[in-house]
C-alpha cells in the first residue's frame, strides 16, 4: 500500500513537473513571437486609433484572411481586440442588420432591399460595401494521365450541365491538341449548400458563356445532373478521390489537396492559369457600380485582357456609412484600414486570396477613413 | 396496509392513510417538501408544453409568412429556390428522401438490433454480455458529423462493389440499378442511419428483454422448450411492443438526422427510380444546406419544411403510441 501510494504521489509529481513545464515553455515561445512579428513590422503599417471591441460576422470564404488580419492587427493593437465569425454571408447581414456586429463579411453586395433595411441600423446613414478580399476560383479536375487541360467557358458550361459527358469529347480534345485524353465519364461535382462560390461560378457562366448555360446565377445550384458534396473542402475531397472528377473550388483548396487546375480560354492570346496574380488582374478590368461611397464591384466575367483570370470572387465588408457605433468608429477604421492597406492585402497572397488592385485598394483605404 | 391493523394506539387508522393518499392527488400536500415537490414537477410537465407549443407556434408563423409567398405549389414542386425574387420551392423530394432513407435504415438496423439484444440478454454469457452492452452504447455517444466523415470517407468508397454487384443481378427492378458516380446515394443514407440507430433500438429493446417474466420462460424451459423456443414463445411476445417503441425512437433519430446526410449525400432537386444513385435530399439536410447563405424568406422557407417534419415526427410518434397500447393487451405483459 505504501508504497503503490509513494509512486503514484511520485508519478503525479512528474506530471505535474511536465505540465507546468510545458507551459512555461510555451509562454515563453509566444512571448518571443509576438515580439519577434512587432520587430518585423513597420508600425506605420498598422494605426491604433481607438480601444475596444469590433463584433463581426458573415462569409466563412473570407474566414482565413480575416484570422490572419486579426492575428496581425491584435499583436499591434492591443487594446482592440476583433471578434469575426464566419457563420455564412446571409447569416453575416442579418446579425448587421439587426445591429449585433459592427461590420459584416459577404460573398455578394447588399440587394437593394437590404440597403433599405440598413438606414434602420445607420440612422443617419445607410449599408455600404468595401470590396475587401479577392480570390480566384479554380476548376479543378482528376483524370489520370492529363496533367495540364485548357477549356474555355462555353466548355465548361456544357461540361457542368451534363451535355459533354465524356473525357476525350471531340470539344475538349480541340482545346488540348497535344493531351492524351481518355474514354473516361465525367463526373462533375457542385456544391450542395447554398454558397456564394456557386453564385460566383454561375455568374461567370451565364456572362461568358451565355447560350451554353441558360441558368439563373444563383446561391444554390441550378445545372442539370451532375454530383453534388457538401462545402468546398467536400468537392476538393471528391476531386481528389474520384478519376474522371471535375469541380470548382476556391484556389488555396487546389493547393491544399495536390489537385490540378484547369487553364482559361478567355479569347486572349494565351490560357490563362487560375494564380492570385492573374485574379487580381481581372478584379482590375472590374468596374465600380456603387454609388456615392458604396464600391460595389461589377466583375469584367467576360474579359479577353491579357493574363486576366475572370472565374474570381470578390467579398466585401458591410459597414455603415454615416451613423457607425460611436464607441467603436475609430477601432473599427483603424482595423478596416490595415486591412485595405498595402501590408494587409500583400500578406494575404499566401493565403490562395487576391489581393486588390492598387487602385480599388486606394478607393477602399479613402472611404474608410471617411466613415463616420 | 400492514401498519393499520399493528398500530392500534395510534389515531383512527381508517382516517390517515387514505387522508394521505387523497391530498397527493388532490394536490393540497401538508408538508412543505411535498408542495415543493409537486410544484416542481408540475412545473417541468407544464415547461414541456409550452416550449412544445412555442416551438409549433414559431414554426407556423413563419411558415405562413414563406408559404404566402412561394409561386410554385409546395406539396409538388421539384426545385428548392426560396432565395429568388420569384420564390419557388416544393417540399416532394425531401419529403421522399427523408422517409425513403429512413425506411432503409429501419429494415437493415431492427432486424440487427433485435438480434443483438437477444444475444445480450439470453445468449451471451454474461462475461461477454456487460462488456457487449457498453460498446453498444458507446455507439450512441459517437457525434453524428463523425458518422458522416466516416461514411463520406470509408464507407462510400467501399461500397462501389455492392452497388455494383446489387446492379449485375437486381438491376431490372430500377431500384437497385446503379449507373457510375460516386456511391452517395439515399442507400448509402440508409445504411449510414442504420448504424447511427443501432445503438438506441439495441438498448431499449434489451432493456425490455431483461424483462421477460421469469416465470413464464422457466415455464417453457419445463415444457421441454429449446432456448429458440423459449424466446419465439415468451421473450418475443412480451417484447413486441417494446421492439415497436425501441423502432420509432431510432426511426425518429434517422428522420431528424442532419450533419451525417449532408456530409455524405450528393444532392439533387429530382427524385431518382434507382435508390442506388446520386441524387435526392432529406429535409433536415436541406435546412443545414442552405441556412448559412440564406435571406430572410429562403430562412422562412426553410423553417416550412421544419414545420414538415414536425408534423411527419409527430405522426409517427402518434402511430408507434396507438400501435404499442393496443399491442399491450394481447402480449400479456400486464399478467
Amino acid at each position: 500500500m505504501k508504497l503503490q501510494r509513494k509512486n503514484r504521489l511520485r508519478a503525479i509529481a512528474a506530471g505535474a513537473l511536465a505540465v507546468s513545464g510545458a507551459l512555461v515553455l510555451t509562454a515563453c515561445g509566444s512571448d518571443d513571437n509576438s515580439g519577434g512579428d512587432g520587430d518585423k513590422k513597420t508600425n506605420g503599417a498598422i494605426k491604433c486609433d481607438g480601444k475596444g471591441k469590433i463584433l463581426a460576422s458573415g462569409s466563412s470564404a473570407q474566414r482565413d484572411a480575416m484570422d490572419l488580419w486579426v492575428k496581425d492587427f491584435g499583436n499591434e493593437c492591443k487594446d482592440i481586440s476583433v471578434n469575426y465569425k464566419g457563420t455564412g454571408s446571409g447569416a453575416g447581414i442579418q446579425e448587421f442588420l439587426q445591429g449585433k456586429t459592427q461590420f459584416a463579411g459577404s460573398d455578394s453586395a447588399l440587394k437593394p432591399e437590404e440597403v433599405t433595411a440598413s438606414k434602420k441600423v445607420c440612422k443617419t446613414g445607410q449599408g455600404i460595401n468595401l470590396p475587401m478580399v479577392g480570390g480566384p476560383i479554380a476548376i479543378s479536375f482528376n483524370v489520370s494521365g492529363v496533367d495540364k487541360l485548357t477549356l474555355d467557358a462555353e466548355t465548361v458550361a456544357k461540361i457542368f450541365d451534363s451535355k459533354i459527358t465524356k473525357w476525350n469529347d471531340k470539344a475538349i480534345q480541340k482545346l488540348n491538341p497535344d493531351a492524351k485524353l481518355p474514354d473516361l465519364k465525367i463526373q462533375a461535382f457542385h456544391r450542395s449548400d447554398d454558397s456564394g462560390t456557386t453564385d460566383n461560378f454561375t455568374k461567370y457562366l451565364k456572362a461568358a458563356a451565355p447560350s451554353a448555360w441558360p441558368y439563373e446565377p444563383a446561391k444554390a445550384w441550378a445545372g442539370k445532373g451532375g454530383q453534388s458534396a457538401d462545402g468546398s473542402s467536400g468537392v476538393a475531397a471528391q476531386v481528389k478521390q474520384v478519376n474522371g472528377a471535375i469541380s470548382y473550388f476556391e484556389l488555396s483548396y487546389a493547393a491544399s489537396n495536390g489537385t490540378k487546375t484547369v487553364d482559361l480560354d478567355t479569347g486572349a492570346d494565351a490560357p490563362i492559369p487560375a494564380t492570385v496574380e492573374n485574379a487580381s488582374k481581372a478584379i482590375a478590368e472590374a468596374k465600380v457600380v456603387g454609388t456615392g461611397k458604396d464600391l460595389a464591384l461589377k466583375l469584367a466575367y467576360d474579359t479577353k485582357a491579357p493574363g486576366a483570370y475572370p472565374i474570381t470572387l470578390v467579398t466585401y465588408e458591410i459597414a455603415c456609412d454615416k451613423g457607425n457605433d460611436a464607441g467603436s468608429l475609430a477601432a473599427l477604421k483603424s482595423f478596416l484600414g490595415y486591412t485595405a492597406s498595402e501590408a494587409g492585402q500583400g500578406s494575404l497572397k499566401e493565403l490562395g486570396f487576391a489581393p486588390l488592385p492598387p487602385e480599388v485598394a486606394t478607393k477602399v483605404r479613402d472611404t474608410v477613413t471617411t466613415l463616420s | 396496509m400492514d401498519i393499520t391493523p399493528t398500530s392500534p394506539t395510534s389515531p383512527p387508522p381508517e382516517k390517515q392513510p387514505p387522508l394521505a393518499v387523497d391530498k397527493v392527488s388532490s394536490g393540497k400536500a401538508t408538508r412543505p417538501g411535498d408542495r415543493i415537490f409537486l410544484g416542481l414537477s408540475r412545473g417541468s410537465g407544464i415547461t414541456l408544453l409550452v416550449v412544445m407549443a412555442a416551438i409549433a407556434l414559431f414554426l407556423t408563423v413563419r411558415a405562413a409568412s414563406a408559404l404566402s409567398k412561394n409561386e410554385g405549389n409546395f406539396l409538388t414542386t421539384f426545385e428548392w429556390n426560396a432565395d429568388s425574387a420569384e420564390p419557388s420551392f416544393g417540399i416532394a423530394v425531401l419529403l421522399f428522401g427523408t422517409v425513403v432513407s429512413a425506411i432503409i435504415a429501419m429494415i437493415i438496423a431492427v432486424p440487427v438490433a433485435v438480434g443483438i439484444a437477444l444475444f445480450i440478454s439470453h445468449y451471451a454469457p454474461r462475461a461477454i454480455a456487460a462488456p457487449l452492452g457498453y460498446v453498444i452504447d458507446l455507439l450512441a455517444a459517437v457525434p453524428s458529423i463523425v458518422y458522416g466523415l466516416w461514411g463520406a470517407l470509408f464507407l462510400v468508397p467501399h461500397l462501389e462493389g455492392l452497388y455494383k454487384w446489387f446492379d449485375d443481378y437486381f438491376g431490372w427492378t430500377g431500384i437497385l440499378a446503379y449507373n457510375d458516380g460516386t456511391p452517395r446515394s439515399l442507400f448509402t443514407i440508409g445504411i449510414l442511419l442504420a448504424i447511427m440507430i443501432l445503438p438506441i433500438v439495441t438498448s431499449v429493446s434489451r432493456e425490455v428483454f431483461l424483462q421477460s417474466p421469469k416465470m413464464h420462460e422457466e415455464a417453457a424451459l419445463a415444457l421441454g422448450a429449446t432456448r429458440w423456443e423459449v424466446i419465439r414463445m415468451s421473450v418475443l411476445p412480451f417484447g413486441r411492443s417494446g421492439i415497436i417503441s425501441a423502432s420509432m425512437l431510432g426511426l425518429g433519430r434517422a428522420l431528424g438526422e442532419t450533419m451525417a446526410v449532408a456530409t455524405v449525400l450528393s444532392t439533387s432537386f429530382d427524385i431518382q427510380t434507382s435508390l442506388l444513385d446520386g441524387g435526392g435530399g432529406t429535409i433536415a439536410q436541406n435546412i443545414a444546406s442552405g441556412f448559412k447563405e440564406a435571406s430572410d424568406d429562403g430562412r422562412d422557407a426553410l423553417i416550412a419544411s421544419g414545420l414538415v417534419l414536425f408534423l411527419l415526427t409527430l405522426v409517427v410518434n402518434g402511430a408507434a403510441r396507438l400501435i404499442v397500447a393496443r399491442r399491450k393487451e394481447y402480449s400479456g405483459a400486464n399478467a
